[in-house]
């Protein structure tokens, strides 16, 4: 009998890849953030499984925010591209099946929401909602206009990096994550509080997509590339070796 | 090789256009929003309804959070393809989503009073619900579990709340009841109820 591999808990969080949870330069975060420490505890049944999505769920403009709000024979105004990438475990397996929700601003910089006070304009033929599932070796791919920067409440002038945000679900609900992506070259990056919040520079640097010329559709779209990895399980080794090993 | 796990980032005050576009008047984009029904037809066990609210340390409800929550059915088994214990009920989906209500902030779910579930390590759990919070100025989403009051000899052996060492503590995992087949579940980020927030 081999040993068969099994897959255990779920790998702990490394809080220093994640941003803090307090950054006063972030100033919202001053009264939203949990003051005690987290309580661990080994992940179970109801860590280790997740609800589950079919690409039936599905519409065949999902993927496509260029078109997915924009009246027919129109569509959205601003730079096109391609986002795409893989998602993985922290073993490097592709997570297949993962859904991946993603929202973003107009080319301006505004968001269709009646909570935004940006006065770059609407742009009619944008909605900024789009959602993907990942194929069988954890691929992911959707079109978009790049939005635009934008300038926010905190300091007298912030402004955000252009990103789009991304919400994921795994395999398991522990994986649950939420996160932006940035655009290679936007010097936005480095000045934004709500980036700054992750104190490790190599950890900021993997949210941000290089642009991708070979995966550009020529006269169409450029594309630009974001691989994501959710957390991983331990392996253990739970049969007996065999005799002579 | 252990690979670096992607860095989580504030949902930001605008999730609900990803999320729940319908709820923020984007409607002709997707036909329903993710997780705003539970139940797809008729459910075993008893059907509870679940509201709440979050609230920041100046003692302010949010009204831009969104919460999730995920939970086995009746039976205490889990409605997905990493099951491994049994067949969950077909007609609930276990998982979840609300924007809260734009001008309260409150949270409400209809869903059903989750059967037990064991450890890893086959050690049997009070029944319980797990909750995702997510809104600006949070910047990892934030995951607690929702007990319920009236299994109190269940979570006197629960060992999630044993590990509680502020025992004070374990009563901000407990809801209470608000009525027949209704529990309310507050949610406090900071202050002298602070939730436990968990590392799971
Ligand atoms: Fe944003």
């Amino acid at each position: 009998m081999a040993d068969t591999p099994r897959l255990a808990g779920y790998i702990a969080r490394d809080a220093g890849q994640h941003p803090a949870a307090l950054h006063p330069a972030y100033k919202t975060s001053v009264k939203r953030s949990p003051q005690a420490a987290l309580l661990s505890f080994p992940s179970g049944p109801g860590e280790e499984t997740g609800p589950v999505f079919g690409h039936d769920m599905l519409g065949p403009l999902d993927h496509d925010l260029i078109h997915n709000f924009a009246a027919d024979g129109r569509s959205a105004i601003g730079p096109r591209i391609v986002v795409q990438g893989r998602v993985i475990d922290q073993s490097g397996r592709p997570v297949p099946g993962a859904l991946l929700e993603v929202w973003q601003a107009n080319a301006g910089g505004r968001y269709r929401h009646k909570k935004e006070g940006y006065l770059a304009p609407l742009d009619p033929d944008f909605g900024g909602c789009g959602r993907v599932i990942t194929d069988a070796e954890g691929r992911y791919e959707f079109r978009t206009v790049q939005p635009g920067p934008y300038p926010w409440p905190n300091g007298v002038n912030d402004w955000r990096p252009a990103h789009i945000h991304f919400s994921v679900f795994g395999a398991g609900f522990a994986q649950r994550l939420i996160t932006q992506m940035y655009f290679e070259g936007d010097p936005l990056i480095w000045r934004c509080p709500i980036v700054g919040a992750i104190a490790d520079p190599e950890a900021v640097r993997r949210l941000i997509a290089p642009l991708d010329m070979d995966r550009s559709l020529p006269m169409d779209a450029r594309a630009y590339s974001f691989d994501i990895v959710l957390r991983g399980r331990r392996q253990t080794l739970f049969e007996n070796r065999m005799e002579g090993l | 090789m252990t690979l670096k796990e992607t860095p989580s980032q504030t949902a930001g005050p605008y999730v609900h256009i990803g999320c729940t576009p319908n709820v923020t008047g984007i409607t002709s984009v997707y036909r329903a929003d993710p997780g705003a029904t539970m139940k797809t037809g008729p459910v075993k066990g008893r059907e509870i309804t679940v509201t709440g609210a979050v609230h920041d340390g100046m003692g302010q409800v949010l009204r831009d959070a969104m919460v999730e929550i995920w939970q086995a059915d009746g039976d205490g088994l889990f409605r997905s393809a990493q099951e491994t214990r049994g067949d969950a009920d077909p007609n609930f989906t276990g998982w979840g989503r609300s924007a809260g209500d734009m001008d309260t902030g409150e949270f409400r779910f209809e869903t059903v009073m989750p059967g037990a579930v064991p450890t890893a390590d086959g050690r049997m759990q009070a029944p319980h619900i797990t909750f995702w919070i997510v809104a600006r100025g949070i910047n990892t989403g934030l995951q607690t579990r929702m007990y319920f009051p009236d299994e109190a000899a269940a979570n006197d052996a629960d060992p999630l709340l044993a590990r509680i060492e502020h025992r004070a503590r374990v009563a901000t995992l407990i809801a209470r009841r608000d009525g027949a087949e209704a529990y309310r579940f507050d949610i406090y980020l900071q202050g002298p109820d602070e939730t436990v927030f968990l590392d799971i």
